[in-house]
């Protein structure tokens, strides 16, 4: 087992899924994903980290294909990825699609959630679902401006003990916490600090727990490294016929055994 | 390799998942819900206060309501477009006096002095020059305004509330409701509209969202529409009235458009392009204040100046074949001539004119040069003394005033005004356009459908007009 993983860790490995997804790794020693609701500010926080001005408007679904900058920090080169805005990453829609996929197969280093902190209950609901599928994530709440202007406070420390991940507070049109922002983006990178997220509990349904625990068991012995169980177990159980699909023709696979790696390699 | 785990997996979730039944993704659902209200009531503290909320609410009651919400929008188009036209002018007339009086006389005769042949002279000066300086003065300055306008809607949060209000008309045409928004941004450019169609998941209606695109009056058409509604629907009415009468044709055409796209989306969606309108969530914004300077630069730099480049590379090989049709003689006659006294009566028909049809030939590579082709076809067919610069000489008319002489000694009609404003709106898109439908839909027959469909509509829309017009009058 041990020879397996270390061959599955290794960030070569890693790059090849997301060059498959169309990044060019050449060049940037972490990926780093933006996500979040449509209309949150995600593409003006996409430009203020890159320096880019990719257009930004107004209207939920501005973004409509992905687009990719790139930044440094601390000597480290982090290549970004703006994904398109969704409401959930459950149904059936390309957006969200496109969203889940690449959290859930590119693995990036860091995904960027972005929230509109005056609509952070409904926003938050993404960002539990995000959590089910990365360990690595940072939630900037945007438009803490308006925010204020609403008379609306955010606790910050508690919100991010509560879903144990690190929490920046920001209003991106005036380039307000971005720093705060590059900073715990890094840190959570680099393995500085480690994310403890909050996982999804208390489903209403008598079996669900020995259901998932049961399932995630086999998936186990399948996938040993597979880093989120718990949330293809239960997507498997709700029937996602993507997840099932990935299982069939063995893409959560690519992710873990190194004889398919093996077989794309003879076949160049 | 078989894979056998694989399937040992999948069978044990579907057994798992028939035991815990059907309201298990409900339950998922819920418990993230509940734990997204208890975080956030932890977290967050409203001060009891959410009247600021109460103000979006009540703007957007407004706007988006039953009654006041049509004729707020039709009203915000007329002011956007009223502003367009009275602020272009003068910028207009100062552009076009450097560049065509003052740089082109200049350039002419330095190419004489120097000895060049009098045809290159004509081809690059008398031609691409010129049809790129036209293009430059007429459509930089109301670019330069009608953008930041726009953007400046879409920056506050009003181009949502559009679809919002529209949404419910597209439903039952049997498109989607995201169709306003591509239906907005081709107000600024097709092209631009039929890529912004991405947003649009379901094949079906994304195709319905490209073809009709082409029914969103564009910034090309528009001073073409501005200027013609001018000259015989402002010329038509009582000076006092001219303004409000133009503006008002003007709209009237726009929103004939949003009619059109509207009929042909239905259309489509019974026949050809069969199915149901699918749901979509679409969360009205917050009004956010929009950044003045950084709109200014978004819409000049990336909208603005983007449009402007693509309009001079077309319109400067467009300069030189009208500059040849206009020069290259069989028997003493431009080969111009000859297309024009051909297609003259077939044109009268539609009532319209070889000239027209010709320009409108010339200029499928951009909207934008149509009239200063119209202008330049007329004068040499008609003969008229004192005007213009030269055979094949693309020329903008000192005034409004004299470019109407010119147009009515080329027997040009209110009718004519009319079906020229039609059939500006309902012709083939661009070829940009129609390369970028090629590009989406990777189809050549839906590019060709996009292509001759509108065609044919304008020629029978422009037909029944001349025909309902004779009996009138």
């Amino acid at each position: 087992m041990n020879s397996v993983n270390k061959c599955e860790t290794c960030p070569a490995h890693i790059q090849s899924n997301l060059v498959k997804l169309g990044i060019d790794m050449s060049d940037s020693d972490f990926v780093v994903a933006l996500a979040g609701n449509p209309n949150t500010g995600k593409s003006t926080v996409f430009n203020n980290l890159t320096g880019l001005r990719q257009h930004t408007g107004n209207w939920p679904g501005k973004t409509v294909s992905r687009a990719e900058g790139g930044f440094s920090y601390n000597n480290k080169k982090f290549k970004i990825v703006d994904l398109p805005g969704t409401y959930s990453l459950l149904s059936t829609s390309t957006d969200e699609e496109v969203a889940r996929d690449f959290i859930l197969f590119g693995q990036p280093d860091v995904t960027v959630i972005v929230v509109d902190a005056t609509r952070l209950e409904r926003n938050l609901n993404l960002v539990l679902q995000i959590l089910e599928l990365t360990d690595r994530a940072v939630l900037c709440v945007n438009l803490i401006d308006e925010a204020k202007r609403h008379n609306i406070t955010i606790d910050e420390r508690n919100l991010s003990r509560q879903l144990g991940i690190p929490v920046v507070l920001a209003a991106a049109r005036q380039r307000v916490g971005i720093d705060e922002l590059l900073k715990m983006i890094y840190e959570v990178a680099s393995g500085e600090y480690i994310c403890k997220p909050k996982k999804i509990k208390g489903i209403n349904n008598s079996g669900i727990e020995s259901a998932i625990n049961e399932l995630s068991e086999m998936l186990k012995m399948e996938y040993p490294n597979l880093p989120n169980l718990r949330w293809v177990a239960l997507r498997l159980l709700e029937g996602d016929q993507r997840i099932i699909d990935a299982v069939k023709n063995k893409e959560l696979g690519v992710l873990e055994r190194e004889d398919d790696l093996q077989e794309n390699v003879d076949k160049l | 390799m078989e894979n056998n785990n694989g399937k040992k997996i999948l069978d044990k979730a579907t057994e798992l998942r028939i035991k815990l039944g059907e309201e298990l993704h409900d339950s998922v659902m819920e418990s993230i819900y509940a734990e997204a209200a208890t975080i956030a009531g932890n977290s967050v503290d409203y001060m009891g206060n959410k009247k600021n909320y109460n103000f979006d609410r009540l703007v957007d009651k407004i706007v988006t309501s039953r009654y006041l919400g049509f004729p707020i929008m039709f009203l915000l188009l007329a002011l956007v477009f009223w502003l367009t036209i009275i602020g272009a002018n003068v910028p207009s007339q100062m552009i076009a006096s450097v560049l065509v009086d003052i740089i082109h006389p200049a350039l002419r005769t330095l190419f004489i002095d120097i000895g060049i042949p009098s045809w290159i002279t004509g081809l690059f000066i008398d031609g691409a020059y010129l049809a790129g300086a036209w293009v430059v003065s007429v459509m930089l300055p109301p670019m330069a305004i009608f953008f930041p306008l726009f953007t400046f809607l879409e920056d506050l949060g009003y181009l949502p509330r559009v679809a919002f209000n529209m949404d419910n008309l597209f439903r039952k045409a049997g498109a989607h409701g995201k169709q306003a928004l591509t239906m907005s941004m081709g107000f600024g450019c097709n092209a631009a509209g039929v890529v912004a169609a991405r947003v649009i998941d379901s094949p079906r209606e994304r195709l319905i969202a490209i073809i009709t695109n082409n029914f969103s009056l564009c910034n090309g058409r528009w001073p073409t529409q501005i200027l013609i509604a001018t000259i015989f629907i402002g010329g038509a009415v009582p000076p006092y009235m001219a303004g409000i009468a133009t503006a008002g044709a003007v709209v009237g055409i726009a929103v004939l458009g949003i009619l059109l796209s509207l009929i042909v989306s239905w259309v489509l969606s019974n026949t050809v392009l069969k199915g149901e309108a699918s749901a979509f969530t679409l969360e009205l914004p917050p009004y956010r204040p929009p950044k003045i300077l950084q709109t200014l630069y978004t819409s000049l730099i990336d909208r603005t100046l983007f449009v402007l480049w693509r309009a001079v590379v077309f319109a400067v090989p467009a300069g030189m074949v009208i500059w040849l049709v206009a020069n290259v003689t069989v028997n003493n006659i431009a080969i111009g001539a000859y297309i024009i006294n051909w297609a003259d009566p077939i044109a009268l028909f539609f009532g319209l004119n070889g000239v027209i049809f010709l320009a409108y030939i010339i200029a499928i590579p951009a909207n934008e040069i149509v009239i200063p082709t119209i202008l330049m076809l007329t004068v040499m067919t008609a003969n008229i003394a004192g005007v213009g610069s030269g055979n094949g000489v693309m020329f903008e008319a000192d005034s409004v005033k004299s470019t109407a002489e010119i147009l009515r000694a080329g027997g040009w009609t209110l009718l004519t005004g009319i079906n020229l404003m039609l059939f500006s709106l309902i012709h083939n898109p661009c070829s940009t356009t129609i390369y970028t439908i090629y590009k989406e839909t990777k189809s050549l027959k839906w590019a060709a459908f996009s292509t001759f469909m509108p065609i044919i509509m304008g020629l029978t829309i422009t037909f029944f007009t001349t025909q309902i017009y004779r009996l009138l009058f």
